[in-house]
């Protein structure tokens, strides 16, 4: 059978009944809830929170070579669970999935792996952190963190520096998803310094830039209604960054963050942050749009954000799109674009 | 009106209940001998196909530990963190059963049994829930069961396999991925206990089921022709024995189109009555055939094929259009030559006789262009779609012709014919040659198929010895797992055996295409047993002087290199000095001397060696090198085992095949029965003026039988040729066009021989009761047709 059908199966077990994207849609039964009012705890919160249905630990980078291209680069861990239970060894309901990429102007390096919680081949530990699944693995969020990744046909090994505070989107880290109420807790270390080497087939390069680490777990994260949603991870020239996505479904819903420099953060309420696709790409069968008018008035932002390789599209069990992108107008950066339910 | 010229026309069938049977038997068997084909084919194929996707043990290469024993789970774990996407497996018996457990996240794809759309759960599979996925045969209470597993194979989550057979902890094997990541820590260093044990795919022995399974089909093909032909004659036979009833009808005024369209209704029901009759008949018949079929895949893959048949919708459809579309074309013909037979004239079966006459030269030219057709594709034919064409051609071309050279025969023998009852039989022979000429076609074909299938098999058979006798010279086979463990086994074998012969190998490219080159010691071995298609003059020496390479059939016809051609091999050029077939081989492969392969490739080491030694020391050499150099007993093979095991397997296909000839020839005998049967009755009135001229009944039914015998012999001389112009074709076309390799074809007179004494024996039956009725003929029947009052 197609071993793709087969992930996205065992990934999103209700992902068939079309509950919003992968299934994120589908009701909680007997998981834990995000309520408003965590008081978040480090670094227990850095590691896993098998009550919840589903978590991730999902960076992303900008990186640029000496000669001046640019490249993107994404390390992602999923943690899933089939129930609430606490089974051990094979029994564990937990299941882990790792996504890694490279993104170059002209090409685009994707794999993928997955591996059963329980048995020691993936896992996250908070303290010291350490996040891996089969021989990827991301370890320490502080000074000298580490990261690398292998595939078929590239690898990367990064070394990374945190220069600033973790931030909290929404709520203090409550960040609602939907009318209805639908809330992950969702934090972020925006503030990464990264220097390493990406191997890939045309011989090792050498990288320097920024990355993005986002932290997030619920039981029922989306609306039933909620088909996908586009999501920017964006760092402006002038040190402020700004996290916005849209959620769509029968109504738009969008939240931002702005992030300052020195970590400070305003939260911005549904409708106040707007992307309009402007141009859009059949990648992989698919139209996905590649070209994005945002605007966010309560900072003056307008703002056209460019996929550097438009054809950034993830062939994995749930595929979507996520690649880096190059921001222009009244403000200017680089940043990451996410986007699912293209189906 | 439609309702009364239906009960007229089924109460001939009423009148007539024999008819109606052999119409119907016909019909039946021939489905039968297609879906019996049919459905030992697409099962035979569906155990093949479960069996190599378990574990899938021929696809995948797999790390097992040196010693036999269990690999910790731990172990996997450090290699999975050390960038190596390998997946576990655990295996057991659980009440008679194969219990295999792995991890559906890591396997491979195409081996996980869990299949969504029939209700199996993957999180139910993995969550613990206990979940067990069992083949039909297997006896485990609360397992879901599959038709596509391997038979007597369950599977299960890893954990709880492990928990079933209380080993946790425990794995018995690492599946390799075909995919790697491009970094990687070497297996050596964190798990030096264990050692890769390679795929058992594109090896002799699996490529060989490929030619089994052409086996089958070519049988299907000429099982559907043979088919086709009887479908025809019975439908044939059964308008012209309702000449009568129809003539009526149409003179009390029945509309010919409603006639038409009745007739072509009752046949529908007829051929779908028949259809369903003569699937379940090929379903018996399969169902007895299977177990050889099962057994043949069961040598192959060992202990994974099942035996019991699953009744597949796809016979059930292919049976019935056989039945259907075979009654259609076949009835479509008699409608319109029905429709254009004059009113008045239709009650003799001398009118049609006459009809035919005009359509028989259609036939001769339509047969004509066939063969001329089938001699261009035979020069021309270059894929299997093409050899198959050719084959389909020169069968009914040649079955077309058959009722042509049978009159030019038969008239030749009347111009020589002394005494007046001889030149009666050749023209009363010769005369009844339109009736009977559909169910010799099927008589010919039937023997064809018998002398070319069982040429074909009989030649694969000796060509297989032969290159067994070549490949597996040496007496025993082992494998080592390290080089130094290779140089020890050297070292300690050389002073106790006759011989050494280091198995070395590297892949090479030659002309453009991939090439496994070995480098072949100068030894007697060689020398002796190494059978050439075509070879220069002292191909060895040149070979170990340096200066030659041999090649295999499969690299001289893909790039096209013949003898005494210059190839570049590395570095430096060689002379191709021979040609060796490779039976079974998908790649091109090349020797080399041993002296110049390790000058050019010095980093190839020879882990399998080949030992000569007198057979009966084999036993203490083994016991020795386990005991003594801690070689693994799986990793040593005794040569007469391997023979013993491939000859067994292919006497197994002989089996099935020879099961298969008997049941065609049976079948056309049965036409020939019918066709008999038939015209007997309508021959009365041409056997009654020789009755009064004074030949006794008694002699008319001898004679009768001699001439069916006489027929019988014709034709199968006429199958001889076509039989082995079809083996031929099946050989040398769809052979290389399939696999890249030709087997050169042998004769087998004595088997022939036997084949026409079975056609004989076949007609002789199938002739003597229309002869004892002809003979128990009342004289008042034959009396009658002087009377007038037929």
């Amino acid at each position: 059978m197609n071993v793709k059908l087969l992930c996205a199966l065992i990934w999103f077990p209700f992902a068939v009944a079309a509950q919003g994207f992968a299934g994120l849609g589908t009701s909680v039964e007997d998981f834990a809830v995000p309520r408003p009012g965590k008081v978040f705890d480090f670094p227990t919160d850095d590691g896993p929170h098998p009550d919840y249905r589903i978590e991730w630990w999902y960076l992303t980078a900008n990186l640029r070579a000496d000669d001046g291209t640019d490249y993107g680069l994404q390390w992602t861990l999923f943690r899933t669970a089939l129930s609430p239970d606490k089974g051990e060894g094979w029994d564990s309901p937990q299941l882990w999935m790792g996504h890694a990429a490279v993104t170059t102007p002209d090409a685009h390096f994707v794999t993928e792996r997955l591996a059963r919680g329980g048995i020691g081949q993936a896992g996250v530990i908070a303290d010291p952190f350490a996040a891996w699944i089969d021989d990827w693995a991301f370890e320490g969020l502080d000074a000298d963190a580490r990261l690398r990744a292998t595939g078929p046909d590239f690898a990367y090994d990064m070394a990374l520096s945190a220069t600033g505070p973790r931030v909290f989107h929404g709520d203090a880290g409550y960040s609602v998803k939907s009318a209805q109420g639908q809330a992950s807790y969702y934090f972020s270390q925006p503030f990464f310094d990264v220097t390493g080497t990406l191997k890939l087939p045309d011989g090792e390069v050498a990288v320097t830039g920024s990355a993005w680490l986002d932290r997030e777990w619920s039981s029922q994260p989306l609306a039933a209604d909620q088909t996908g949603w586009d999501w920017f991870s964006l760092s402006f020239d002038d040190g402020a960054k700004l996290m916005g996505f849209q959620l769509r479904g029968a109504q738009t819903y969008t939240q931002a963050t702005l992030i300052m420099p020195d970590g400070e953060t305003t939260a911005f309420p549904n409708g106040a942050f707007n992307a309009e696709p402007l141009e859009v790409t059949a990648a992989a069968g698919r139209q996905v749009p590649t070209t994005w008018q945002m605007t966010l008035p309560d900072i003056d932002l307008e703002a056209t954000v460019t996929a550097i390789n438009p054809q950034s599209w993830m062939d994995t069990s749930v595929p979507y799109w996520e690649g880096p992108v190059r921001i222009t107008g009244s403000h200017t950066g680089r940043g990451y674009l996410e986007m699912t339910g293209y189906d | 009106m439609s309702l009364t010229i239906l009960s007229a026309l089924f109460g001939h069938w009423r009148r007539n209940p024999l008819q109606l049977f052999t119409l119907l038997a016909g019909l039946a068997l021939a489905t039968a001998l297609w879906s019996g084909v049919q459905a030992i084919n697409a099962e035979a194929r569906a155990s093949y196909d479960a069996a190599s996707a378990t574990l899938g043990d021929a696809q995948f290469d797999r790390l097992v530990r040196r010693d036999g024993q269990p690999i910790e789970q731990d172990t996997y774990i450090d290699l999975r963190r050390a960038g190596w996407l390998v997946s576990p497996v655990i295996e057991g018996r659980m009440n008679g059963a194969r219990l295999v457990g792995l991890d559906p996240l890591a396997a491979p794809a195409g081996i996980t049994p869990i299949a969504p759309e029939n209700g199996q759960d993957l999180q139910d599979f993995m969550a613990g829930g206990g979940q067990i996925i069992a083949a039909p045969d297997v006896q485990i209470a609360d397992a879901m069961t599959d038709p596509n597993i391997a038979p007597g194979t369950a599977f299960a989550d890893i954990g709880l396999v492990q928990t079933l057979l209380d080993r946790r902890g425990e794995l018995d094997a690492l599946i390799i991925l075909p995919d790697q990541p491009i970094i990687q820590t070497p297996v050596t260093q964190i798990a030096p206990q264990l050692s890769v044990q390679v795929a058992q795919d594109g090896s002799e022995i699996g490529r060989l089921t490929d030619s089994f399974h052409l086996n089958l089909t070519a049988f299907g093909l000429l099982s559907f022709a043979v088919g086709i032909f009887i479908v025809h004659g019975a439908i044939g036979l059964a308008f012209e024995q309702r000449r009568g009833t129809v003539r009526t009808l149409r003179a009390l005024g029945a509309p010919l189109r409603l006639l038409m369209a009745l007739i072509g209704i009752e046949l529908l029901v007829l051929a779908i009555i028949a259809g369903a009759i003569g699937v379940g008949l090929g379903y018996v018949i399969a169902g007895l055939l299977l177990p050889d079929v099962a057994a043949t895949l069961r040598g192959l893959y060992g202990a994974d094929v099942t035996g019991t048949l699953q009744l597949r919708p796809i016979w059930w459809v292919s049976g019935m259009a056989i039945a259907v579309g075979g009654t259609a074309i076949a009835g479509a013909q008699a409608l319109w030559s029905l429709s254009r037979t004059p009113l008045l004239s239709g009650a003799h079966a001398r009118a049609q006789s006459v009809m035919t006459g005009r359509g028989a030269w259609v036939s001769v030219i339509v047969g004509v262009a066939l063969l001329m057709i089938a001699c261009i594709l035979a020069f021309v034919a270059d894929g299997v779609v093409s050899g198959f064409a050719l084959l389909g051609a020169l069968l009914v071309g040649a079955a077309l012709l058959l009722p042509f050279v049978l009159r030019v025969l038969l008239q030749l023998a009347e111009g020589r014919a002394k005494g007046v009852v001889a030149a009666w039989f050749w023209a009363d022979t010769r005369q009844q040659l339109p009736g009977l000429s559909l169910a010799l076609m099927a008589l010919l074909l039937a023997m064809a198929a018998n002398v070319g299938v069982s040429t074909m098999v009989s030649s694969f058979r000796l060509t297989f010895v032969e290159f067994l006798d070549q490949r597996l010279a040496p007496e025993l086979y082992v494998t080592t797992d390290t080089a130094a463990q290779a140089g020890l086994f050297e070292a300690y074998v050389t002073p106790k055996a006759d011989a050494v012969l280091p198995i070395v190998l590297t892949d090479v490219t030659i002309q453009g295409r991939a090439t496994e080159l070995f480098g072949a010691r100068d030894h007697a071995t060689y020398r002796d047993n190494w059978g050439f298609l075509a070879a220069a003059d002292d191909a060895w020496d040149a070979v170990h002087e340096g200066r030659a390479i041999l090649i295999n059939e499969q690299l001289a016809r893909g790039a096209d290199i013949g003898i005494g051609d210059s190839v570049q091999v590395g570095a430096n050029a060689y002379d191709v000095v021979g040609i060796y077939g490779d039976y079974g081989n998908p790649i091109g492969q090349a020797i080399m001397g041993e002296v110049s392969f390790a000058t050019q490739f010095p980093d190839a080491n020879a882990l399998r060696f080949g030992v000569r030694i007198a057979p009966d020391q084999v036993g203490d050499l083994r016991q020795a090198l386990e005991t003594e150099l801690a070689i693994r007993p799986d990793a040593m093979i005794n040569q007469a085992a391997i023979k013993a095991y491939s000859l067994a397997i292919f006497d197994r296909t002989f089996t099935v095949t020879t099961a298969l000839n008997i049941l065609t020839l049976a079948v056309a005998g049965f036409a020939i029965l019918m066709s008999l049967l038939t015209l007997t009755s309508m021959r009365v009135p041409q056997l009654a003026p020789v009755w009064a001229m004074g030949l006794t009944r008694g002699a008319l039914g001898r004679l009768e039988l001699v001439r069916t015998v006489m027929l019988a012999v014709l034709t199968g001389l006429l199958a001889l040729p076509l039989g082995l112009a079809l083996a031929w074709v099946l050989l040398a076309v769809v052979n290389v066009a399939a696999f890249g390799w030709r087997l050169p074809m042998y004769v087998f007179p004595w088997d022939y021989a036997a084949l026409g004494g079975f056609a004989v024996l076949a007609a002789m039956g199938a002739a003597l009761w229309p002869a004892v009725r002809l003979a128990r003929t009342p004289p008042a029947d034959l009396l009658k047709v002087f009377a007038n009052e037929r």
